[in-house]
């Protein structure tokens, strides 16, 4: 019985005792760059990028230890790689390397067949020791107050380890800056941090400023199709997608968009990052729009929390204004806004703003840019352009539209979170509907006002019937306005 | 079930149609499933390739060779090469997703069984070397053949030699012959590939066999490169 209740509670509650300790601490003959390449992976052969012999040698000096790659439970298996637990994710096959039919996993196989007959290789050698820095953040600029409280929260959690602290930052509050000071002291102290973002865009966009910052640090940007592969830095900026290489790896774990797509909705990102943390690691999340669990969990007294009400610039987030839309749905059956979008944007507080309008779906996003360049009066292709999840060259459009090479851009929720324009009004068409839920709707509002320039903007949410979504969206914001006011 | 390619959930429309006669179950959604192209309409009777010249420049020089001509009667594949395809050939035979060939194993079947299910052949996978099977686990070939009803012989071994893409078309033919006849057949034989690309490799087994006594051999390949 015990036995029972013991593999159905190991089944739903992943444990990491299986990553091994360190082994073989002797640095005698072995070379120096080792320890900074392999420490804190988990490697098929194939990634190990040394000849046979050499390979073979650090096996049986166990300075490399073989993990099993598959575990079995009683009601399935579970991928140590990527977490991956569901059912139709494995399939078996007849395997001519060890002669028998066994399982391997779907759900990572693009990083590389895993096998029940094929281990992962874990570095148990020394621990990396990395180059001594006097001062490795050179970053340097003016926190605001709010900044700097929780900039000095997040310093002391990185450097007592062990611990987890919220950061509740609204959109536009400067968290970059907040945890340059921490990190640059970890970094000092020979520690090894990972940011780790569920977005792309958002690693290629810190790349430049924290080499900036940390101008003698050795920096690893990991995203899918990025040159760095192996992630061999001391400061790793990656996506949570790329952490499925990662064991034990870092003493701080910052983890950007905490509530956010996709990894709130895939239990196996979560299991890379819990893993990828040391066990005394320090764990920083990040976020503007928590989801319940955890504002529960912060109200509770559960998980320590500190909050930046107010925008880095000083200035309030702006309060989206509601817009009822009889004829919002004839409107969308044509592709087009509904009128009162028109006789807003006729007489707007400031045409030099560019224009951000979210849709729902990509057929919306598609059609509304001829329906809109036609009835503006504009030159499609010179004016407005729209942008979706699986367009190739959804990069080069934003940048372009950051560049100001453009007045409209028409968008799903992709561009909701993480991607910043100095100086746009915001304009949700059909707010009502599900995908915009409150933390999208919340993000939505944060893109409004970010430049010290310009920071207010108007964001209109055009809908035809209120949403429990849309009212605790505004209800969200106004409150954290007041609490910014209080401060 | 879900689609085995891209995830999404299959729901089947029921209908009466369906509660009376119902599908075999779908491996793939009818999104994914539209992306792949069946062979169809004019195509070289040699090999496939979709043309109207009734047989194609390629295959017409193979018949102009002495050394390769009538050497194999034809070739069958059901795909288009196309983007998709080649996709998930990639993800299957070289990252290891054995499981994707349930993907063609329906259209696998049916177009063997037109195509040779009357006549009494032997079916002969063509073999990886020792070398590419163990980096690959698994013959893509081998996991084809088996989808079909008729029982399959291994009747060649190949030797690993250097990679064949670098060389151009004339050092390929020439090149030396990879392969090695196991045993004797006196039945017709059709091979079995995934992919058809410029038919060297398959008429290097096929001289092979009927050097030994094959009194006809015939390819059947997922697809036309
Ligand atoms: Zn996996
Ligand atoms: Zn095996
Ligand atoms: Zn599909
Ligand atoms: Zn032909």
């Amino acid at each position: 019985m015990t036995n029972l209740f013991t593999s159905i509670h190991s089944f739903f509650n992943p444990t990491y005792d299986w990553i091994p300790q360190v082994v073989n601490n002797s640095k005698h003959e072995l070379e120096e760059s080792y320890p900074n390449r392999y420490a804190g992976k988990l490697l098929l052969q194939t990634e190990i990028s040394l000849e046979q012999s050499t390979f073979t040698h650090l096996l049986s000096a166990n300075y490399f230890t073989a993990v099993t790659a598959i575990e079995k439970h009683l009601f399935g298996h579970r991928c140590r790689r990527c977490g991956n637990q569901t059912k139709r994710m494995f399939a078996s096959f007849p395997c001519a390397r060890c002669g028998t039919t066994h399982v391997y996993c779907r759900r990572c196989i693009e990083m590389g067949q895993i096998t029940s007959c094929q281990p992962l290789y874990y570095w148990t050698g020394p621990t990396p020791v990395w180059k001594a820095q006097e001062k490795a953040c050179q970053w340097v600029g003016e926190l605001s107050r709010y900044q700097k409280k929780a900039s000095e929260r997040i310093a002391m959690t990185m450097k007592r380890g062990n611990d987890e602290l919220l950061v509740w930052a609204v959109c536009g509050a400067g968290k970059t800056e907040m945890l340059f000071d921490g990190i640059g002291k970890s970094l000092k102290q020979g520690k090894r941090v990972c940011l780790a973002t569920p977005r792309t865009d958002v690693v290629r966009e810190l790349l430049p400023r924290f080499h900036t910052a940390f101008p003698s640090t050795i920096i690893s940007g990991l995203y899918g199709g990025s040159e760095d592969k192996d992630g061999n830095g001391q400061l790793v900026l990656s996506t949570t997608h790329q952490l499925f290489r990662f064991a034990h790896a870092f003493d701080v774990v910052i983890i950007d968009e905490i509530d956010a797509f996709p990894f709130h909705a895939e239990p196996t990102l979560s299991f890379a990052a819990n893993r990828a943390a040391k066990q005394d690691a320090a764990r920083i999340y990040l976020t503007a729009t928590p989801r319940k669990m955890q504002r529960q969990k912060v109200e509770a007294k559960k998980l320590k929390a500190v909050f930046v009400p107010v925008r880095f610039h000083g200035y309030p987030l702006p309060v989206p204004k509601l817009q009822m839309d009889f004829d919002l749905k004839s409107a969308l059956k044509n592709y087009s806004p509904p009128k009162s979008f028109f006789s807003w944007y006729h007489k707007r507080v400031n045409r030099q703003r560019q224009l951000l309008i979210f849709v729902p779906t990509i057929k919306l996003a598609e059609e509304m840019v001829a329906k809109l360049a036609n009835t503006l009066n504009l030159d499609k292709g010179d004016a407005i352009h729209h942008v979706h999840a699986s367009d190739p060259d959804r990069a080069e459009r934003v940048q372009q539209y950051r560049d100001k090479k453009f007045s409209i851009l028409i968008t799903t929720t992709i561009l909701e979170r993480g991607v910043t324009f100095p100086s746009v009004d915001v304009v949700v068409i059909d707010a009502g509907h599900v995908v915009f839920d409150e933390a999208a709707l919340v993000q939505i509002a944060g893109r409004a006002g970010r430049s010290p320039n310009d920071p207010t903007g108007e964001v209109i949410f055009h809908h035809d019937g209120k949403t429990t979504a849309i009212v605790q969206a505004i209800k969200s914001i106004k409150k954290m306005n007041q609490r910014g006011r209080k401060l | 079930m879900h689609c085995l390619w891209c995830d999404q959930e299959i729901i089947p429309e029921v209908t009466w149609q369906y509660l009376l006669f119902p599908e075999p179950p779908r491996k793939i959604c009818s999104n994914c499933e539209r992306g792949l192209v069946l062979l169809a309409g004019k195509r070289c009777s040699s090999c496939s390739r979709v043309t109207d010249q009734g047989i194609c420049n390629d295959c017409r020089r193979f018949e102009n060779d002495s050394a390769w001509k009538n050497v194999l009667t034809f070739n069958k594949s059901i795909y288009s090469y196309n983007g998709l395809l080649q996709e998930m050939i990639t993800k299957w035979k070289y990252r290891g997703d054995y499981q994707l060939r349930e993907v063609f194993s329906y259209h696998f079947r049916d177009l063997f069984n037109q195509s040779f299910g009357k006549k009494q052949v032997v079916v002969v996978p063509i073999p990886l070397s020792e070398q590419r099977l163990l980096e690959r686990g698994f013959n893509q070939a081998e996991s084809l053949a088996q989808l079909l009803e008729t029982p399959y012989q291994h009747l060649l071994t190949r030797i690993h030699g250097e990679k064949q893409s670098k060389k151009t078309r004339r050092e390929r033919i020439e090149s030396e012959n990879p392969f090695q006849v196991l045993a004797q057949v006196s039945n017709p034989v059709v091979l079995i590939d995934d992919i058809y690309t410029t038919g060297t490799t398959l008429r290097h087994a096929a001289r092979l066999l009927k050097d030994t006594g094959c009194p006809e051999v015939y390819s059947f390949t997922l697809a036309r490169g």
